[in-house]
């Protein structure tokens, strides 16, 4: 049941950071709206599938646009709704399975164009909607329901891939944080450019890393999770990938570059300086 | 001398020898005469070299196919010779290069040394060689010089040197064949008395896109449906409007389905191996009810196949590109004029049932330059979407009827789903959905039935029915029947899913029902007989387009073998 539609009856489990997900998405499209003075009708959700694509039903207050399109194909899907009115807010969400897997081939063409759309992964490290079979994001040697040895491939280093690509907006946050990670998320949205922002949000169900994130007094471990250092200038490319080595899941702003024209930067510049012939014109071309 | 109301004439040599063009250009000479003229090309899948040919009908009427027998041969290397000298009839003539030696046992044809490529060079120009081809065909087909001349200085106006050495190319090709007799006389052209144009399958379907007001282009390169993205990459300009290049077909459909949630018309065309990659994404656009249009210009299949081959074989793919309950609107252009109208139609039908809809080209018909009358834009009108206007709050699938469509950023949001869905959009797994929207999706189909068909001599209890680009080979095989008195009805449509209800009906009644298609299994026979029609297929899989001796040939067969089983019925 969600707040809008009484007979929806997905649930995520109880603890799942994807509830902080979806609050700070909410936050942020409000932002946006008050920014950029539109109703919450000029925002658009495109889902992957996936517990994280559930979003898009979950939503509170009043709705967005959604889509919720085919397993890997969120980002190609939101190319279309963006360039076809570039007015809209077009944000990604999608999970580690849907993003990085079976979606990972269209992470590389959106970085190079620069198209002006936010995605929001959510990474819990695990397929959780299938019960648990490994991700890209799945450390080494994890046992999973697909992987009963062991799983014996390097896991994915998102941060280290979107920066390769050439992202131009790479904010890393964690799904405890709904305030913070907000922040972040509008700041992706305004990006004119192509912008991701990597949620660690876990899974209690298949893949618990509430502890590993956050530490334990009790045990006197430190989390992986930290606060990225004020003096870090994500304009640095460098800097950005000597964070991105040390380790762990830094929180904030990694990578930011704003001199890059975007796709539909581009295109406006081309639509100026070029007209466009009706059908009776182009027919006229062909005389005999 | 011979008068005749055509000439064939095949030029085959290697790619880059300009094989590819001169067809096009003898057409273009004739058609801007008044003749008819239709060229056919085939070529190897490489940039440079390979076997090459291309082929010019040119005639005082309408033409309707490619032609079956050659009356010229341009043969510019000794492979081109041998392969296609058996194609030619017997008196017909063959240019030779020089440097082949024709068959001494060759009597049948007359063969005809021309240095082209010494003589282009003559004129400064080495690339005049098509010219110097074209000044010889001049005398062979007793067509005035003049008319090539104007051809080559409205061509290349303002460009006075190349001008200049092609007229000299045309002067030395005439030349050099002064002595010989002229093969046919194909007399006075008879100009058509409407406004007509030269084009190919591909620019006349992307044109029929433009007048139906697409906004949306994203394709993957692929031949033979290149050259729509390379035209609407130069041409769909303007405010909101968009043509760009996938980095696949997996890209491009989801693409122009996201468009088409935003409200634009979007389209991308592709060939059988990209098509199959957007089944899913051509499943989406029908579960979440999203416009969009799918062009496949076939080509030989599956996998790779044949890229630069013909076939007809990506029917029953197009009707069910995706998996799970879906039937896909399916339009399949017959005729150069058939591509224009086909986009038209395509986009008008995803606006009306809202959904996706596929085109389907081939190989032969992309390629495929003719003269035609131009398309009468003010006759030919263009469905727009029924947007939604209301507030928010919108259910967008409570009825089983067609809906308003909610465009983003205005009010009505709701959530498109390719999950099944509720009322709101959201996914559901509830069976009382399921039915709902099963049946909503297939009701709108019956919003498609009105389609129009051809038909001729309907009172005969054996039809002949193409479908796509086989149907200017089987008309004209149609023709030759009927004036051999052989009696058979005629049926035709574009429209081939959801067939017309009064056309099945005439199927129905029918005793036998003759399909020629360029694949094996005999798709659309098969198709309908699964609608109760007795369906019996002519099928080729070479490559290449019908011939329409071969289809009288068969098609007299059948007839003669269906009446005698009548009679010991």
């Amino acid at each position: 049941m969600s707040g809008k539609n009484p007979e929806y009856d997905f649930l995520w489990c109880p603890g799942c950071g994807d509830f902080g997900v979806r609050r700070a998405m909410e936050f942020a499209m409000q932002d946006w709206n008050i920014e950029r003075e539109t109703p919450m009708t000029h925002n658009v959700v495109v889902a992957g599938i996936g517990c994280s694509g559930n979003t898009v039903h979950l939503l509170e207050g009043e709705q967005p646009y959604g889509f919720h399109g085919i397993h890997g194909r969120s980002l190609p899907l939101a190319l279309g709704v963006k360039m076809a009115r570039e007015e809209l807010n077009v944000v990604v969400v999608a999970g580690d399975g849907d993003f990085l897997s079976i979606g990972m081939e269209h992470i590389g063409p959106q970085a190079a164009r620069n198209l002006n759309i936010c995605a929001v992964v959510m990474d819990n490290g695990i397929y959780g909607l299938t019960k648990g079979q490994s991700s890209p994001t799945t450390l080494e040697n994890t046992v999973t329901s697909s992987t009963p040895f062991g799983k014996m491939e390097s896991p994915v280093h998102p941060l280290d891939l979107y920066l390769t690509l050439g992202v131009s907006y790479i904010a890393s946050g964690y799904s405890s944080k709904p305030r913070d990670l907000a922040k972040l998320i509008t700041k992706g949205m305004m990006h004119d450019g192509f912008s991701i922002v990597h949620v660690s949000s876990p899974c209690t169900t298949y893949n618990d890393t509430y502890e590993i994130l956050k530490g334990s007094r009790a045990k006197g471990t430190e989390g992986t999770a930290y606060d990225i250092p004020e003096n870090h200038d994500p304009t640095d490319k460098d800097a950005a990938r000597d964070l991105i080595a040390r380790g762990g899941v830094p929180l904030g702003v990694v990578y930011e570059n704003t001199t890059r024209p975007s796709l539909g930067q581009r295109l406006a510049k081309v639509r100026e300086n070029n007209q466009a012939k009706d059908a009776a014109a182009l027919l006229n071309s062909f005389s005999i | 001398m011979a008068s005749q109301n055509e000439i064939v004439v095949r030029f085959a040599g290697e790619g880059g020898q300009g094989v590819v063009t001169a067809a096009e250009m003898l057409a273009r000479a004739a058609t801007g005469v008044g003749f008819h003229a239709l060229t056919f090309a085939t070529f190897p899948s490489q940039i440079l070299g390979g076997p090459t040919w291309t082929q010019a009908r040119v005639a005082k009427e309408t033409v309707l196919s490619p032609g079956d027998s050659v009356d010229i041969l341009v043969a510019f290397n000794d492979e081109a010779y041998q392969e296609h000298r058996t194609d030619v009839r017997d008196g017909g003539v063959i240019l030779l290069d020089p440097s082949v030696n024709p068959d001494n046992g060759d009597q049948s044809h007359r063969c005809i040394h021309v240095p082209f490529d010494d003589l282009a060079k003559e004129t400064g120009e080495s690339r005049a060689a098509n010219m110097v081809v074209m000044g010889g065909l001049s005398k062979l087909i007793n067509m005035p010089l003049e008319y090539f001349k104007d051809f080559v200085s409205e061509r290349f106006a303002g460009r006075d040197s190349i001008i200049e050495a092609n007229h000299k190319a045309l002067d030395l090709g005439l030349n050099q064949l002064k002595d010989e007799q002229a093969i046919s006389d194909l007399g006075a052209p008879i100009p058509p008395d409407y406004k007509q144009i030269f084009i190919k399958g591909n620019e006349a379907l992307s044109i029929g896109a433009v007048h139906a007001g697409i906004e949306f282009y994203f394709g993957y390169p692929i031949s033979p449906a290149t050259p729509i993205l390379v035209f609407m990459e130069k041409n769909l300009l303007g405010e909101g409007k968009f043509a760009y290049q996938a980095s696949s077909e997996i890209e491009a459909i989801t693409g122009i389905v996201g468009a088409g949630f935003s409200g634009k018309k979007s389209m991308t065309a592709t060939s059988g191996p990209g098509f199959t990659l957007m089944g899913e994404g051509i499943g989406l656009a029908w579960m979440a009810e999203i416009p969009c249009v799918v062009v496949d210009v076939q080509r030989g299949g599956p996998a790779t196949g044949l890229p630069t081959k013909t076939e007809q074989s990506d029917l029953l793919t197009a009707i069910s590109p995706a998996h799970g309950d879906a039937k896909i609107p399916v339009i399949a252009a017959g005729t150069v004029e058939e591509c224009f109208y086909a986009a038209v139609h395509a986009f008008n039908w995803a606006e009306t049932y809202q959904g996706p809809v596929i085109i389907l080209s081939e190989h032969s018909l992309a390629e495929r330059a003719q003269n035609i009358r131009v398309p009468e834009l003010s006759e030919t009108p263009v469905q727009n979407r029924i947007t939604y206007q209301g507030n928010n709050g919108y259910l967008r699938y409570e009825s089983k009827e067609i809906s308003p469509f909610p465009i983003p950023g205005n009010p009505g949001s709701y959530v498109a789903n390719g999950s099944e869905h509720d009322i709101y959009g959201d996914t559901t797994h509830l069976a009382k959905y399921h039915i709902h929207m099963t049946e909503r999706r297939f009701g709108k189909l019956a919003l498609l039935e009105n389609a129009p068909f051809e038909s001729d001599n309907p009172a005969s209890k054996i039809a002949l029915m193409p479908w796509g680009g086989s149907k200017g080979s089987v008309l004209e095989a149609y023709n030759i029947l009927r004036n051999q008195n052989v009696d058979i009805a005629w049926y035709y449509t574009m429209f081939i899913n959801p067939l017309a209800p009064d056309l099945l009906k005439a199927l129905k009644e029918k005793d036998l029902v003759i399909v020629p298609e360029l694949n094996y299994q005999g798709q659309f026979a098969s198709l309908l007989r699964s609608q109760g029609i007795n369906a019996e297929a002519i099928t080729q899989y070479t490559g290449l387009p019908f011939k329409s001796s071969f289809l009288v040939e068969r098609i007299n067969e059948l007839v003669g073998k269906y009446k005698k089983d009548m009679v010991v019925g």
